[in-house]
C-alpha cells in the first residue's frame, strides 16, 4: 500500500498528539497525586506546629523556617553577584573573548549537578572553613547554585531596556554607573525579580546540596551557624526512612505549593515585562 | 567626585563578574584535589573498571555504578527524548499558538517540582506497579529510567520549542506553498533546520539525568552490582556519593570525591558538547 | 568675538568607513546654526560628535579636533560627562524616561548635585516655561511623562535639556515626528533660546532651517559642502550641489 501524504499526516498528528498528552498527563498526575494525598494533612497546626517523635507526629514549622532562612540567605548572597555580573557583561564591556568565557562559566555552573555542589560545600564550607553543618554553609552553596539563573535573567532584562533611555541619560551628563543605577536597573527590575524568584524556587526544592551543607537538625535555628532542616530535606527523610507517609505527603504538598507559587509569580512578572515591552 | 566613584564601581563590577567563573573553577579545583590523588594512588583502571565496592575492606571499584549510570541515563533518554521532541513538534506545529503559549509555561513550571517529589512518586506509585506487573523488587533500573525520563521532559520540550520557533516562518511557508502537508514540512524542513537546538536540549537533559541524585536514590534500589535486567536494582554514581557521604571518612571519603571527579568530568563533557552544538547553530546563521 | 565651537580637520570613522571627512567649521555663540543635507550625509554623526555621544557605540573613531571655548573636547583629559552637561542634546524621537514629568526635568541637575540632593527646584518651572510647556503640565508634574502627547514629550525633552543649564543645545531633527502646531512652538522656543545659548539644529526640513537658522551648513556624503548665512545659502549658494538640494532636485 502506498502511503498517502494525507494519511501520513493524520498518523503523525495522532502519534505526536498522544505523546504530548502522555507527557502532560504524567506531569499533571504528579501534582494532583501529591496534592490529593497531602492536602488533607495540611492544616494550620501542621504548618505552625513543632514536629514530635522525629516528625512521626506534629507539624513542620522548623522545616518551613529552615527553608525560608536558607533561601533568603542564598538570595541575599547571590542577587548582588548575579546582578553585578549581568551589569558588567551588558553595560561595562563589549562582546569579547572575556565575556564569552564568563558566560560559558555561568552556563557550566548551571549544568553542574547538585550533588557536586553538595560535595564542594561540604569540603570547603563545612570542613575546611569550619562552618559545620550550618545555615551559612548551606546558604553559600545554594547561592552558587542559583547564581547562573540570576545572571541570565538579569542580562535578558537589561538588554530589554531601550537603548534610547541610555542615550538620553548619557546626554544629560550621567556617568555609566548613574545610568545603570537610575535608569537601567529600575527598568529591568521585573526581569531581575523573575530571576530571583526562579532561584528561590530552586532553593526551596533542593535536597542533595542542602543535606550535606546545612545538615538536618530539627531545632529552630538561632544563628547562621546553626544547622537547619529544610522542607525538602524533611520530606526526604520522612519518605526515605519510612517515618510517616502521611506527614511526608503533607510536607510534599506544602513544598509543591510553595515552589509552584513562587515559579508562577516569576512567570507572571516575566509576562508583564514582555507585555510592557511590546 | 563622581569620576573616582565611577572607577571604583567599574573595578567592583569587574571583580563581581568573575564570581560565576571563579565558583566553577573553585568547585573543579576542590573536587579534583580531593578526588584525583586517590584515583592515582588506587589505580585508575582498578577504580574505574573493578566491580568490587567494599569500603570496609578498602575495595573501591566503581564499575557497577558507571554501568548503572549509563543504563539509567540511556533508559531515561529513550523515554524522555522521543516524548519531549514529539511534544515540542506537536505544540509548535499542530496546535494554535495561543494554546502553546499556555502549555509551554505550564510545562516549564513543572520543571520546578523538586526531585525528591518525583522520587517519592516513583516509590509510592511506579515501583509497586512494576513489582506487581513485571516482577522484581520494583525499585529498579526501569523505575529510575522512567522517573528520570519524565523529569527531563520539561528541559527537552522547552528548549526544543524555542529552537523550532526560531526557524524562519518563510521556510515553512515556502514548503507549504509547494504543496507539502504540515507533517512533510516538519519532517523535511522544520526539524532539519532546528536540529542543533533539539540536539542541545537532549544533551542538556542528559546532563540533568546523569547528575540527578535524590529521585534516583529513592527509586533505583541502590544495590551495587552490574544489572542483569531492567528490573534489577542498581546504584548510580550520584547515589553512591549521596548514600555514603554522611558517614564516610579517610580513604572512603576520598573514594567518594573520586566518584565526584568522574561525574564532574562527564558533566563538563556534556556541557561542552551542548555549547558546541549551540555555537554551530549560531555560526550557521 | 571668539568662536564658541571650532572644528579642525575633524573626521569620524565607523570601522573603516568614513562618516565625516575633515570638517572645518566655526560656530558662533547666540546663534542658531541649521544643518541640512540628505539622510546619510553625516548630519547626525556631526551633531553627536559635539557632545561625544558617538563613542558610546563600539566601532566609532574620531580624529582631528573640536575646540569648545578653546579647549579640545577630544583631548585626553577632557571628561565626556562634564562635556555633556555643557552641551545638551534633544533627540529625533521624543524619549521621556519612564518617570514623572518632574523627575524627568530634575534628572540632569540631580546627577551633578551629588549626594547633598541640592538643586534649585525653580529650575523645573523655568525650563518648562522656556520650552513652552509649563501651562500645559503645571498641574500634573507628578504624573508619568509617558502620558504626554508626542509634541508635549518633545518639548519636555527640550525642557529637560535646558534644566542642565547648558551652553550649547544640539537638536537632532527635533520636529520630524511632530504636527505643525507643536513644530511652531518648538521653533518659537528656539528663537528665544538663542539669546542665551548656542543652538545647533539638524533638520531634514530645509524650510525649517530657512525659518529659524541664522547660519546654515550643508552636508553631503560626510563632507561639509558649504556654510554661510542662511540668507546667502538660500538665495545665492556658492556650490551647485547646495542649490540643487535646496531647490529640491535631490535629497
Amino acid at each position: 500500500m502506498k502511503l498517502d501524504p494525507k494519511n501520513t499526516q493524520r498518523a503523525a498528528v495522532a502519534v505526536l498528539g498522544s505523546a504530548t498528552l502522555l507527557t502532560l498527563t504524567a506531569l499533571i498526575f504528579i501534582i494532583v497525586f501529591v496534592l490529593e494525598k497531602g492536602l488533607p494533612v495540611l492544616n494550620w497546626s501542621f504548618l505552625t506546629g513543632a514536629p514530635q517523635d522525629m516528625g512521626r507526629a506534629g507539624g513542620i514549622f522548623p522545616a518551613i523556617a529552615g527553608s525560608v532562612a536558607l533561601t533568603v540567605l542564598a538570595v541575599l548572597l547571590a542577587a548582588p553577584l548575579g546582578v553585578g555580573t549581568a551589569v558588567y557583561l551588558t553595560e561595562y564591556t563589549r562582546e569579547s573573548r572575556l565575556t564569552a568565557i564568563i558566560r560559558f562559566g555561568a552556563d557550566c555552573l548551571a549544568g553542574i549537578p547538585s550533588i557536586i555542589f553538595g560535595l564542594f560545600g561540604f569540603i570547603l564550607f563545612v570542613t575546611i572553613l569550619k562552618m559545620g553543618w550550618s545555615l551559612l554553609a548551606g546558604g553559600l552553596t545554594l547561592a552558587l547554585m542559583i547564581l547562573p539563573t540570576i545572571i541570565r535573567t538579569t542580562e535578558e532584562a537589561i538588554k530589554a531596556v531601550p537603548l534610547s533611555y541610555r542615550e538620553v541619560s548619557y546626554s544629560l551628563g550621567a556617568t555609566r554607573w548613574q545610568t545603570v543605577y537610575k535608569v537601567i536597573l529600575p527598568n529591568a527590575l521585573p526581569g531581575i525579580l523573575t530571576g530571583v524568584m526562579l532561584g528561590v524556587g530552586r532553593s526551596l526544592g533542593e535536597t542533595a546540596a542542602v543535606i550535606f551543607t546545612a545538615g538536618s537538625s530539627l531545632r529552630m535555628p538561632a544563628s547562621i551557624f546553626d544547622s537547619v532542616r529544610t522542607m525538602a530535606v524533611h520530606f526526604y527523610l520522612l519518605a526515605r526512612e519510612g517515618i510517616s507517609a502521611e506527614n511526608a505527603y503533607g510536607t510534599a504538598a506544602a513544598l509543591i505549593i510553595a515552589v509552584l507559587s513562587v515559579n508562577l509569580l516569576a512567570y507572571w512578572m516575566m509576562n508583564r515585562m514582555v507585555a510592557k515591552r511590546t | 567626585m563622581p569620576v573616582t566613584s565611577e572607577k571604583i564601581m567599574q573595578r567592583l563590577l569587574l571583580a563581581v563578574a568573575f564570581s560565576a567563573l571563579s565558583a566553577l573553577l573553585l568547585i573543579a579545583v576542590f573536587i579534583i584535589s580531593q578526588g584525583l590523588p586517590f584515583i592515582f594512588r588506587y589505580g585508575f583502571r582498578e577504580f574505574l573498571f573493578s566491580s568490587q565496592w567494599n569500603p570496609q575492606a578498602g575495595k573501591f571499584g566503581i564499575f557497577p555504578m558507571v554501568v548503572s549510570t549509563l543504563w539509567v541515563t540511556l533508559g531515561a533518554m529513550a523515554i524522555g527524548a522521543p516524548l519531549g521532541v514529539a511534544g515540542a513538534v506537536f505544540l509548535t506545529e499542530f496546535v494554535p499558538r495561543t494554546v502553546m503559549r499556555i502549555i509551554k509555561p505550564s510545562i516549564e513550571l513543572l520543571a520546578g517540582i523538586p526531585s525528591v517529589v518525583y522520587g517519592f512518586i516513583g516509590v509510592m506509585v511506579l515501583a509497586p506497579l512494576i513489582r506487581d506487573h513485571l516482577g522484581g523488587p520494583g525499585l529498579s533500573l526501569l523505575a529510575g529510567s522512567i522517573i528520570l525520563g519524565i523529569m527531563i521532559l520539561p528541559t527537552i520540550i522547552s528548549i526544543s520549542i524555542d529552537s523550532i520557533m526560531a526557524v524562519p516562518k518563510s521556510y515553512r511557508e515556502g514548503s507549504l506553498a509547494l504543496g507539502a502537508t504540515v507533517w512533510q514540512t516538519v519532517r523535511m524542513v522544520t526539524l532539519p533546520a532546528a536540529r542543533s537546538g533539539i540536539a542541545a536540549s537532549i544533551i542538556l537533559a542528559m546532563g540533568r539525568a546523569v547528575g540527578e541524585t535524590m529521585a534516583v536514590i529513592m527509586v533505583t534500589g541502590n544495590s551495587v552490582k552490574i544489572p542483569g535486567s531492567a528490573l534489577e536494582p542498581v546504584r548510580t554514581l550520584t547515589a553512591n556519593i549521596a548514600l555514603e557521604m554522611g558517614y564516610a571518612t579517610g580513604m572512603h571519603r576520598q573514594a567518594l570525591f573520586a566518584t565526584g571527579v568522574v561525574l564532574f568530568v562527564v558533566i563538563m563533557i556534556l556541557n561542552f558538547s551542548a555549547s558546541y552544538v549551540m555555537r554551530q547553530r549560531k555560526a550557521r546563521r | 568675538m571668539p568662536d564658541k565651537i571650532a572644528l579642525n580637520k575633524f573626521s569620524v570613522h565607523y570601522g573603516p568607513d568614513p562618516l565625516l571627512q575633515e570638517i572645518d567649521l566655526e560656530i558662533q555663540s547666540n546663534q542658531i546654526l541649521g544643518v541640512i543635507g540628505p539622510s546619510g550625509s553625516g548630519k547626525t554623526t556631526f551633531l553627536r560628535a559635539l557632545n561625544r555621544m558617538n563613542e558610546l557605540q563600539p566601532g566609532f573613531t574620531a580624529s582631528g579636533r573640536i575646540m569648545l571655548d578653546g579647549e579640545d573636547i577630544y583631548g585626553l583629559d577632557y571628561d565626556a560627562v562634564s562635556l555633556r552637561k555643557k552641551v545638551g542634546m534633544v533627540f529625533a524621537m521624543p524619549v521621556p524616561l519612564p518617570m514623572s514629568i518632574h523627575e524627568n526635568i530634575i534628572y540632569g541637575p540631580k546627577l551633578s548635585a551629588g549626594r547633598g540632593w541640592k538643586y534649585d527646584e525653580a529650575v523645573v518651572e523655568s525650563s518648562l516655561k522656556a520650552a513652552f510647556l509649563w501651562d500645559e503640565v503645571r498641574d500634573r508634574l507628578k504624573t508619568s511623562a509617558l502620558r504626554l502627547s508626542g509634541g508635549q514629550q518633545q518639548r519636555l525633552c527640550l525642557a529637560r535639556t535646558l534644566a542642565l543649564e547648558p551652553e550649547v543645545i544640539l537638536l537632532d531633527e527635533p520636529c520630524s515626528g511632530l504636527d505643525p502646531v507643536s513644530t511652531a512652538k518648538i521653533e518659537e522656543a528656539l528663537t528665544i533660546l538663542k539669546e542665551r545659548y548656542t543652538v545647533i539644529l539638524v533638520t531634514n526640513n530645509t524650510k525649517q532651517a530657512a525659518r529659524v537658522a541664522d547660519r546654515t551648513a550643508f552636508f553631503l556624503m560626510g563632507k561639509l559642502v558649504e556654510e554661510g548665512t542662511t540668507q546667502q545659502m538660500f538665495t545665492a549658494p556658492k556650490d551647485k550641489r547646495t542649490s540643487d538640494y535646496i531647490t529640491g532636485r535631490f535629497g
